[in-house]
C-alpha cells in the first residue's frame, strides 16, 4: 500500500511517497536527506515522537522546568508520559542536560532538564 | 550621564546573538538590558522542540538554545546584563533612559541595537466581533500560562489561525489533556509549518478547517462557543456553511508584529503597515547608530535565522563604532 | 440594623448620590451586583463631560447636564484627583444648509446656561482641526465641553464616599424587595438588609428593582452602541471632541479624545431587546468607521486596537428621577442615559433633595474628607518625577505592562483600592489596555493579585463570578 507522509525531521517538511506492506517498508521516494529515509521507517514500523513538556518545581526560581526525553518514545505512550510527569516535582538546582528521571517509563529513555535554574 | 560604548535592548536570542557578535568584533563594552529576570526572552516558554538546526547542527528546544546562548553571554566580562530593566526612551543621539526595580537610569550609547522582539496580534485586530468573555488568548499567552506557570486555562478549546504558535498549543493543550476540537485558517493553506501541522494536529486528530473563519464568539462571562463560517476567495461568507462549536477557550494565533515603540520614539522611520523599521537594510533603521534585529527588525519564522542576522547586527555595530577585533 | 438609605447600583449615578450622601450624619449602604463599581452601564462610557448641548432647554437632563458639568469642573476634578480635561467640543456640518441646525444648537444651549458657544468657519478650523476633511463646512464650537476616564471617576466616587462611611456591598444583585414597618427589606446577595429609604440607580435593570418595590411605573429599553479605540500613536488625531449634527435618536458617530490618549471612534445607536447583549458587529465597525472617515478621513482601520459595546439604559427622551408616590421612601433615578455621566453630580444633589423634602433629615457631619489623594500614574508624569516615586518606592520602578507603561507598585495599589478583577485592574490602572491587550502582563498582574488578595489561581476572574481565566493549576 502507498501512502504520503510529511517529514516532520525539520522545518524543511519534505513529502515522502511510502509503500509499505502493513508496518514492513517496502520503499521511499521525496526525500532531500537520509534522515527523511530513516524517518519514513520508523513512521511506518514504530511512529515515535520527542515529548517536550514542563515539570513543577519547589525552591527553584521558576515555578516549572522546562523538560523532555532524550530521545523519541513510541507515540502512544505520549499520554502515559505526560500522566507521569504530572507527578513529579524538581527540588534541587538543574543545568540544561540534568537527568530528572532516568530510564523514563522504562522506555529506555531519560527525561531530562532544557534550562539551568537555581535556588529561588 | 554615564556614557557605554554600545547598548543592547533585549535579552532574547536576538539581543544575546548580537552582544557576542559585537563583542567578536572587538566591542569593549556593551550593556544589555532585559526586562524579564531571565535571559532568554520567549524562547524560554517556547519548551517544544525545532531550535539549532542550522545553528548548532542539532534539534534542541527553545529553553535549550537560550540556555546556550547565556551561558557564553554570562561568561563574558565585556557584557554587563541588567535584568528587569525596561527601556522607556530612547532619543535620536542615543540617549537611552530604562526602569529597573530602585532605579530611574540614563545611558550615553555610542550605539544602540533594539532587540526588542514582536507582540502577537489580537483578536481585537482581525477583527473577531461578538462577545468579550473571559476564555479568550492570544496563544503566546496561553503558552506562557500552561509552560511557564502550569494553569491550565481551559477544557474545550478552539485555535483560531494556524501559525506555528497556534499549531505547537493546539499540540501542546492536547498532551495536557484539554479537548482541542479545531484550528480555524482563513487562508487556503496553513501558515504554519508542515511538520507542525503533521506532529500538532495529525497526531492527535485535531481537524484544520482551512477557507474558514470565526464570525462570532458567544458567551457572556466565560467563552461557550464560536460560529465558524466557510468563505470565498475574496474571504466573503459563503452562505449556508455556518456552524457552531462549543468551547470554553479561544486561542488566537494570527500573526506576530514587530516591536518598534522605543525606535518611533527616537524619531525612526517605521512602515506603518509592518510596522517593521524602514531601512534598505536588514538590521539598519534611519537613526544613524541605531540597529534593529531578529523579530523586531521583521518577523522571522526560525530563531536560526534570528541568531544568523542577529550577529550581523553586532558587527554592523561594531563597524559604526569604529573598532575591530583585539 | 435599619440603615437610613440603600442605594441600589454602582454606576456613576449610584456612585455619586452615595457620595453626596455620605456629607452626612446618615449609614448609607451602596449595593452592586456585579463584582466591582462601574462594570455596567458606566464602563462602556465614552467619558464625554458634556456642556449641555444637544438638549431640549426645557428637559431636566439639560440642567442637570449643565449644572453637573459645573460640578465636575468647579469641584470634583480637583477634589478627588480625577483626571478631567477641558478639551472643548466642535459639532461639525457638511452642508452650508446646515446652519440653521447649528444655530437651533446654539440658542438651546445658550437657553440652558451653555456659556461661550461660537459657530466658527472652516478657516477658524483649518488652524485648529488640521485632520478635518474636506466635506466639513463649519462648527459649533463648545468651549466647556470635556473629557474624563469614566470608570476612574466612578471609582474615585466610590472610594471617597467608602472613605466617609458608606459601605459598600458588590456581587450583590437585588433579587427580592417588600416593604416592613420600618421601610423596605431589600434581599441581595444571599443577605437580607433593611432600610428607611431606597435609591434605585440600577441603571438597565432599573425598571425591575422599582417593580420589586412595587412601583412598575416605567420600562427600561436598552440602547446598544459600539465603540471602537484607536491605538495611542494616533493621540493628536484630533483636539477636540467631534460631533456631526445629532439625529434624532443619537448624537451620532463621534471622534472622541480620551482621558487615555487613544482616541475613540462611536458609538452606534441601536435598540435591542437584551440587556445583557453587549456583542460588537461587522455592520457596527462599517458604521462606525464610515462616519468617523466623514470627519477625518485619515481614521484608518488598522488604527484599531480595542472594541466593546456598551448599553445606554433609557426610559422615553428624558431622565426619570422621582419620588415614587405609590412606593413611599422609594427614590428612583433611572432612565439616565446620555448625558448620565455629567449630570451624576446634578442627580446626587437633586435625590438628596428629594430625601430631604419627604423627610430625611440631612446633617452636614463634623468631619467631611473631601478630597481624595490622585491615584500614580506613570504614563501621565514625566520621568525626572518617575526617579522621585522610584527612589521612595523601588516597585514603581518594577514595570509589569510595557505598552502603557504601569509598574507593579500601581497595580498593587489599584487592588489595595479595590480591584478584584483583571478588569478592575485594567480600568484602574490602563495594564492590559493597550496594544497588546495583556499579551505580556497578564500572567505577572495575576501573580501579584493572587499575592495580595491570597487567592488561588483558578479564583481569580475576569470581570466577577463565572469569568474565571485559569480552570486548572499544576501544584
Amino acid at each position: 500500500m502507498k501512502r504520503l507522509m510529511t517529514c516532520i525531521e525539520c522545518p524543511q517538511g519534505c513529502r515522502l511517497e511510502v509503500e509499505a506492506d502493513g508496518t514492513r517498508l517496502i520503499s521511499v521516494t521525496g526525500y532531500k536527506c537520509k534522515r527523511g529515509q530513516a524517518y519514513a521507517r520508523q513512521e511506518t514500523e514504530a511512529p515515535s515522537r520527542t515529548l517536550t513538556t514542563s515539570v513543577l518545581t519547589r525552591g527553584l526560581e521558576l515555578k516549572m522546568l522546562p523538560v523532555r526525553t532524550s530521545k523519541p518514545i513510541p507515540r502512544e505512550k505520549l499520554f502515559a508520559a505526560m500522566e507521569a510527569v504530572k507527578r513529579i516535582v524538581v527540588t534541587s538546582p538543574v543545568k540544561a542536560g540534568s537527568v530528572i528521571a532516568p530510564d523514563f517509563l522504562g522506555l529506555g529513555v531519560d527525561l531530562v532538564a532544557c534550562r539551568r535554574l537555581e535556588k529561588a | 550621564m554615564k556614557e557605554r560604548q554600545l547598548v543592547i535592548v533585549g535579552g532574547g536570542p536576538a539581543g544575546m546573538a548580537a552582544a557576542l557578535a559585537a563583542r567578536g568584533a572587538g566591542v569593549s563594552d556593551v550593556l544589555l538590558l532585559e526586562r524579564d529576570q531571565h535571559l532568554g526572552g520567549i524562547l524560554n516558554q517556547c519548551i517544544h522542540p525545532g531550535f539549532g538546526l542550522h545553528h548548532f547542527k542539532e534539534e534542541l528546544t527553545g529553553p535549550e538554545y537560550a540556555d546556550r546562548f547565556a551561558a557564553r553571554v554570562r561568561g563574558d566580562a565585556g557584557i554587563e546584563v541588567s535584568l528587569r530593566s525596561f527601556a522607556v526612551r530612547l532619543t535620536p543621539d542615543r540617549r537611552v533612559s530604562f526602569l529597573r526595580p530602585g532605579a530611574l537610569e540614563e545611558v550615553k550609547a555610542g550605539a544602540v541595537i533594539l532587540a526588542t522582539g514582536c507582540r502577537e496580534r489580537t483578536r481585537e485586530m482581525i477583527p473577531i466581533p461578538g462577545s468579550r468573555p473571559a476564555g479568550v488568548y492570544p496563544a503566546g499567552l496561553a503558552q506562557k500560562m500552561v509552560n511557564m506557570e502550569g494553569w491550565i486555562p481551559g477544557r474545550e478549546a478552539v485555535v483560531v489561525g494556524s501559525g506555528d504558535i497556534g499549531l505547537i498549543m493546539a499540540r501542546r493543550m492536547a498532551l495536557e489533556g484539554v479537548k482541542v476540537k479545531a484550528v480555524i485558517e482563513i487562508q487556503k493553506t496553513s501558515r504554519g509549518l508542515v511538520r507542525n501541522v503533521v506532529q500538532c494536529l495529525e497526531d492527535f486528530g485535531i481537524p484544520l478547517y482551512l477557507g474558514h473563519k470565526v464570525a462570532r464568539i458567544t458567551g457572556r462571562d466565560r467563552v461557550e462557543g464560536v460560529d465558524v463560517v466557510k468563505v470565498d476567495e475574496r474571504f466573503a461568507e459563503v452562505p449556508g456553511s455556518a456552524f457552531s462549536l462549543a468551547c470554553d477557550t479561544v486561542l488566537v494565533s494570527v500573526g506576530l508584529i514587530p516591536e518598534n515603540e522605543l525606535l518611533e520614539m527616537a524619531g525612526g522611520e517605521i512602515d506603518r503597515r509592518t510596522n517593521a523599521p524602514v531601512a534598505p537594510e536588514v538590521n539598519l533603521t534611519s537613526v544613524p547608530g541605531v540597529f534593529a534585529c531578529g523579530n523586531a527588525c521583521k518577523v522571522y519564522d526560525l530563531a536560526d535565522w534570528v541568531t544568523r542576522d542577529s550577529e550581523l547586527a553586532g558587527r554592523l555595530a561594531a563597524e559604526y563604532l569604529g573598532v575591530s577585533p583585539a | 440594623m435599619v440603615r437610613d438609605v440603600i442605594i441600589v447600583g454602582a454606576g456613576v449615578t449610584g456612585a455619586a448620590i452615595a457620595r453626596e450622601l455620605s456629607r452626612y450624619r446618615l449609614s448609607v449602604l451602596l449595593l452592586e451586583k456585579e463584582a466591582e463599581p462601574a462594570f455596567g452601564v458606566s464602563k462602556s462610557n465614552s467619558g464625554i463631560i458634556h456642556a449641555g448641548t444637544q438638549n431640549p432647554p426645557s428637559s431636566l437632563k439639560g440642567w442637570l447636564c449643565v449644572e453637573g458639568n459645573r460640578l465636575l469642573r468647579e469641584e470634583l476634578a480637583w477634589d478627588l484627583g480625577l483626571d478631567f480635561a477641558r478639551c472643548g467640543q466642535l459639532i461639525v456640518v457638511f452642508d452650508a444648509a446646515d446652519l440653521p441646525e447649528l444655530e437651533k444648537i446654539k440658542r438651546e444651549g445658550e437657553a440652558l446656561g451653555v456659556k461661550d458657544l461660537q459657530i466658527v468657519d472652516r478657516r477658524w478650523l483649518d488652524a485648529r482641526e488640521p485632520n478635518l476633511g474636506p466635506e466639513v463646512k463649519a462648527a459649533l464650537y463648545v468651549p466647556s465641553a470635556g473629557i474624563i476616564s469614566p470608570y476612574r471617576f466612578v471609582y474615585a466616587l466610590v472610594e471617597n464616599a467608602v472613605k466617609n462611611g458608606v459601605q459598600l456591598r458588590t456581587s450583590s444583585r437585588v433579587t427580592a424587595v417588600s416593604r416592613s414597618e420600618e421601610g423596605f427589606e431589600v434581599t441581595a446577595g444571599g443577605q437580607v438588609w433593611r432600610s428607611r429609604w431606597l435609591v434605585n440607580a440600577a441603571g438597565l435593570y432599573a425598571d425591575e428593582v422599582s417593580a420589586l418595590a412595587g412601583a412598575p411605573t416605567f420600562t427600561i429599553s436598552p440602547r446598544k452602541g459600539e465603540e471602537y479605540l484607536l491605538d495611542k500613536k494616533r493621540e493628536h488625531l484630533a483636539n477636540h471632541i467631534i460631533f456631526p449634527l445629532p439625529s434624532a435618536t443619537s448624537k451620532g458617530v463621534l471622534i472622541i479624545k480620551t482621558s487615555d490618549g487613544n482616541p475613540m471612534i462611536g458609538p452606534t445607536a441601536h435598540d435591542t431587546p437584551d440587556k445583557e447583549d453587549l456583542s460588537t458587529t461587522d455592520e457596527g465597525l462599517a458604521e462606525v468607521l464610515a462616519g468617523a472617515r466623514r470627519m477625518m478621513p485619515s481614521v484608518d482601520r488598522s488604527d484599531i486596537i480595542a472594541y466593546f459595546a456598551g448599553l445606554r439604559p433609557a426610559s422615553g427622551k428624558d431622565f426619570i428621577i422621582r419620588h415614587e408616590d405609590s412606593v413611599p421612601g422609594l427614590v428612583n433615578a433611572a432612565g439616565i442615559q446620555s448625558p448620565g455621566l455629567t449630570s451624576a453630580p446634578a442627580i446626587a444633589v437633586m435625590v438628596a433633595d428629594i430625601l430631604k423634602k419627604r423627610g430625611l433629615e440631612l446633617v452636614p457631619k463634623a468631619e467631611f474628607h473631601r478630597l481624595r489623594p490622585r491615584p500614580v500614574h506613570l504614563f501621565q508624569i514625566p520621568l525626572e518625577e518617575t526617579r522621585r516615586l522610584i527612589e521612595k518606592d523601588p516597585a514603581y520602578g518594577d514595570i509589569v505592562c510595557r505598552c502603557e507603561l504601569v509598574s507593579a507598585q500601581e497595580v498593587r495599589d489599584a487592588v489595595k483600592h479595590g480591584a478584584r478583577t483583571l478588569d478592575g485592574v485594567k480600568f484602574r490602572t490602563r495594564a492590559q489596555a493597550g496594544r497588546c491587550h495583556g499579551g505580556f502582563c497578564t500572567t505577572r498582574i495575576m501573580k501579584i493579585m493572587q499575592e495580595e488578595l491570597g487567592l488561588r489561581v483558578t479564583d481569580i476572574t475576569k470581570r466577577g463570578p463565572g469569568s474565571e481565566l485559569i480552570k486548572e493549576e499544576r501544584k
